[in-house]
């Protein structure tokens, strides 16, 4: 084994010799920085050029007839980054170079636009940069979409939340440029407060796997970064602009990269969008425009040894929500399910009325990291993020400008961890976070609050490792316990606190009772264990197998403990549980890739089963002179998730490319053997391509996609109708029939000259203008999903 | 030279070390200064209506007065319907008026100015079974569509009956006078069962 020098010490031992003319020799070695081995074929090269030679097979070089002066020269080895290094020549000298020589930076440079792996064995995907730029106009529930086992449960088409192996919500974790994303996940119509727009990769586990991100990811995790950025002296950037005709309007994006040799790095980008009602086939849905403002900030430096970086983003949306949604109570409801249209079709408009939400979302993180050499590499990172959500709702009088529900959610995070990645067989990571987070519920909007004051503590820690058994086999393994602290002071109306029968268990939280309303002060403790152990076996690069197990909990979130309350635009009371404790998950996962010469598959199938999994169904009715409503409650049960995902890709004949995707999910509440809500119905998507590279770039597209009926539902229920007078069949949960939906892509290239390129393209979606409703989407009751819609994109890369 | 590069390491370690108490020591700050523990302010609901009220005079035995009172709003409990008479006069012709309050708060708040400031947005619906012969509105918003805070009614012979006020905010005006037509959506409504005697 090699004598590790450093550089500077190589310099000071080399401080004699006296020779003048130039015959002094430069010998050296040429290293991976990371486990030590001698890098074969590596360029040392004179910045003049006079001298260029390569390092043999143990990584030795050798430069004769050298004056006793400064040089520069440029290291540079085919899997490694460039680097340049100044050498005092004086006399015979010898040097250590290290270049970074990483699995992990590999994968990052030689698939531009995809992300790193997250783990090991689990099931994971990306998206590349092509798709994320498709979407540009759209959200990046729309672009997950595009991966089998990923659907979404929509509230309209401008909110639009992931589900991941049917499962969403908390259960889906979302990781922004390293930070856990913190903004109301709890709620089925909060859509996640992120602009598609600011991120360079996405990247989505299927599965609990990834522990070091967090240990309740019972659905996955979805992981957006930023794209590496080069250590040379440049400035690039890429604008795109979209028109999209359902929705009159369209979205502009532009992002500039400033980037030194020296590793600093500067980003900017914004985007803005703005949308006026959409519409189905045959009318408009009235209220369903969006104005949204995004916009990021990056800096910082990125050397081999150390890097420190800044990031802020904010990200501000206003969107209408269907105006036929907003409904007064159940006899409204079966309206509504039974006319099979909107009961407001009203002129177009960009007008954003009430019913409508007003999010608006910061994010500020500073990281810093150090690698220790033949060590490993240590993280650390603090992060803030403040959320607010205004929702409005029809009101009457001067209320209709005043917000029924003001929440502010802000967090500070802590993080560090340290990966030991010296040694090439075997990878250790461990970390710790902490984590305080404070909800203040406005009083001023008038209405009882549906989520309380709280303040949450969390902590976590992790253990994950690697163990590169030999060629073809890894094996990974994983601990995490978190603990959590919920401190929380709600209003109970007495008449809810003595029905639920918390006077009996929890009458000692009563801290004030006003009469008709008590405050408590809920104060809970939540500790959850989680681990995944996996093995990964590559035969070669052609065939890949993964096997993958995780266990994980979840601690509820403050609308499954605290709900209570009339949510108005779905007509339901919904009443959350303070006896809720934490759901525990077991999912094994098996993922085989194979690829041939012309066609290649994945299959992904999977099981999950979740103890004290906490859904909320209706459960009942109460009569208040509204009406009567049906009541919804959270509830505890055994649930087990099956499915499979697979994927399958042809190229028979030259430019014609075909793929073609499944994913079914079952999901059942072995409790009560029946079905679950709200499970993904199974769908076969399609798409032929045909791509000329030599004809401006030319890509053509059509796609194919069929969503089956959803059989498996929980019952329907009867309710008495109070208009009616009897009790009516209410069909809130009878799935819309299967259907179908084609669309066609195209796009073209054009150089504009200084290495600048000029890419339109077009895109229709729902080509057909198919009428249809979709079992996830909260709106299917009321109107139809969109129509056709054609966006037309110009991107202008610089 | 392996001490000095073991010293380097450990200087840069115990820099690492600083940094990392500094972040967490301001993350406690941050994290001590928004705590604080004062009360939240109470909440009571300002635009529920509790309360509706149908006066129905012109009767031999004096006025009808017909309530539903919920004051636990979305509470568990369902309205509570009271009546100072349970039964009306067969064959009559009753001038009726309908009040919606809100008696969370204190004094009462009428919502009937509201529904009157607004009433192009707003219209009390009628419907009824057995013998109550018709319902007739007889007041109009600024546009001179049907408002029905003020009303007739006509009872038929003797026999059962119910009555159903409801109070729709943005109904589609003008309409047919049924719940089917009017679409919108319920503010408050309750149904009445009345014995028409002779």
């Amino acid at each position: 084994m090699k004598k590790v020098i450093f550089i500077i010490t190589s310099i000071l031992f080399v401080s004699s010799g006296f020779a003048q003319q130039c015959k002094s020799i430069l010998t050296g070695t040429v290293i991976d920085y990371h486990d030590k081995t001698p890098l074969v074929g590596a360029t040392v090269q004179s910045l003049d050029g006079s001298i260029v030679v390569k390092s043999n097979d143990n990584g030795n070089f050798k430069v004769k007839g050298l004056c006793d002066i400064t040089y520069t020269f440029e290291i540079s080895h085919p899997e490694c980054s460039t680097t340049l290094l100044n050498v005092e020549i004086n006399g015979d000298t010898n040097i250590d170079i290290k270049l970074e020589h990483h699995l992990e930076e590999l994968e990052e440079v030689k698939v531009i636009g995809s992300s790193v792996k997250q783990t090991n064995s689990a099931q994971e995907i990306s998206l590349d940069t092509e798709t994320i730029e498709l979407y540009s106009s759209a959200t990046l529930g729309d672009a997950l979409n595009e991966i089998a086992g990923v659907s979404s449960l929509n509230t309209g088409a401008n909110i639009v939340k992931p589900v991941i192996h049917g499962l969403n919500g908390s259960r889906v974790l979302m990781l922004n440029n390293g930070v856990r994303m913190q903004d109301m996940e709890w709620g089925d119509e909060h859509a996640p407060n992120i602009d598609l727009n600011s991120a360079g990769s996405v990247s989505v586990i299927k599965g609990a796997s990834a522990l070091q991100y967090g240990g309740d990811a019972i659905g996955g995790v979805i992981v957006l970064g930023q794209a590496r950025f080069p250590k040379i002296d440049s400035l690039y950037g890429k604008t795109i602009l979209n028109g999209v005709s359902n929705g009159r309007g369209g979205s502009l994006s532009s992002e500039l990269i400033r980037t030194y040799k020296n590793g600093l790095f500067l980003k900017g980008q914004a985007s803005y969008k703005r949308l006026g009602d959409r519409e189905a086939p045959d009318y408009v849905l009235s209220n369903t425009g969006i104005q949204e403002i995004g916009a990021s900030i990056a800096l910082g430096k990125n050397l081999l040894e150390w890097g420190w970086n800044f990031n802020y983003s904010y990200y501000n949306a206003e969107l209408a929500i269907l105006r036929s949604s907003h409904i007064g109570n159940i006899d409204d409801l079966i309206r509504s399910i039974n006319s099979g249209e909107p009961l407001f079709i009203r002129p177009y408009t960009y007008n954003i009325q009430n019913p409508r939400q007003k999010v608006e979302h910061h994010l500020a993180k500073i990281g810093f990291y150090k690698r220790f050499e033949g060590l490993g590499r240590l993280n650390v990172q603090y992060d803030f993020q403040s959320n607010n959500r205004f929702e409005f709702d029809v009101r009457r009088g001067e209320s209709d400008d005043r917000q029924s529900l003001d929440l502010e959610l802000t967090t500070h995070t802590l993080s560090t961890d340290f990966k030991w990645d010296a040694n090439k067989t075997f990878e250790v990571r461990a970390g710790l976070m902490f984590r305080y987070q404070n909800n203040f519920a406005d009083p001023a909007t008038g209405i009882r609050r549906l989520i309380p004051d709280y303040d949450k503590y969390d902590l976590g820690s992790f253990i994950t490792s690697e163990f590169k058994i030999n060629d073809v086999v890894t094996l990974d393994a994983g601990l995490r316990y978190d603990f959590s602290k919920i401190n929380a002071k709600k209003f109970y109306q007495t008449s809810r606190w003595e029905e639920r029968g918390y006077d009996i268990d929890f009458q000692n939280l009563v801290i004030e009772d006003l009469g008709n309303q008590l405050l408590v002060n809920p104060v809970f403790d939540y500790h959850n264990f989680s681990g995944a152990v996996g093995v990964q076996y590559r035969k070669n690069n052609f065939s890949i197998l993964r096997a993958n197990y995780s266990l994980s909990q979840r601690a509820p979130n403050p609308a499954e403990l605290f709900s209570d309350g009339l949510h108005q635009s779905a007509a339901r009371i919904e009443l959350g549980d303070l006896r809720l404790n934490s759901e525990t998950s077991h999912k094994f996962s098996l993922s085989k890739e194979r690829e041939y010469t012309r066609w290649g598959y994945t299959i992904e199938p999977y099981v999950n089963f979740v103890s004290d999994f906490m859904l909320l169904e209706p459960t009942g009715v109460e009569f208040t002179i509204r009406g009567a409503f049906p009541v919804w409650s959270y509830r505890q049960t055994q649930a087990r998730l099956l499915g499979a995902d697979l994927n399958i890709y042809t190229q028979f004949f030259e430019n014609w490319k075909t793929n073609h995707s499944f994913s079914i999910v079952k999901g059942k509440d072995m409790t009560n053997d029946t079905a679950l809500i709200n499970i993904p119905s199974a769908n076969i998507k399609n798409s032929l391509s045909f791509t000329k590279p030599e004809w401006k770039k030319l890509e053509l597209r059509l796609t194919s996609d069929y969503v089956f009926r959803q059989n498996e539902v929980p019952d329907n229920f009867t309710v008495f109708s109070p208009e009616q007078q009897e009790e009516i069949l209410l069909e809130i949960n009878t799935a819309p029939k299967a259907y179908h939906l084609l669309g066609l892509y195209s796009k073209v290239a054009f150089n504009v000259g200084n290495g600048n390129t000029l890419t339109t393209s077009l895109a229709v979606n729902n080509l057909l203008d198919t009428r249809f409703r979709n079992y996830l989407n909260r709106q299917r009751f009321f109107a139809d999903d969109l129509g056709r819609n054609i966006i037309l994109q110009l991107k202008f890369n610089y | 030279m392996k001490t000095i590069k073991s010293q380097l390491l450990k200087m840069k370690t115990m820099k690492t070390t600083k940094l990392l108490t500094l972040f967490a020591l301001g993350g406690v700050l941050l994290s001590s200064c928004s705590d604080d523990d004062e009360n939240p302010d109470v909440v009571n609901e300002e635009e529920t209506i509790t309360t509706i009220i149908v006066t129905l005079s012109g009767g031999m035995n004096g006025d009808v007065i017909l309530q539903s009172q919920d004051l636990d709003g979305d509470g568990p409990n369902p309205p509570v319907i009271t009546a100072t008479s349970d039964s009306l006069e067969g064959n009559t012709t009753y001038t009726g008026s309908i009040e919606f309050l809100n008696e969370t708060e204190s004094p009462a708040e009428d919502i009937t100015e509201e529904v009157e400031e607004e009433d192009d947005e707003h219209q009390v619906i009628y419907s009824s079974t057995g013998s109550i012969g018709s319902i007739t509105t007889t007041d109009v918003d600024r546009d001179g569509n049907p408002l029905g805070l003020n009303f007739e009614l006509s009872t038929n012979t003797a026999g059962s009956a119910s009555l159903t006020v409801t109070l729709r905010h943005e109904p589609t005006k003008p309409n047919d006078g049924t719940l089917t037509g009017a679409g919108g959506e319920t503010d408050a409504t309750a149904t009445f069962n009345i014995l028409i005697t002779n």
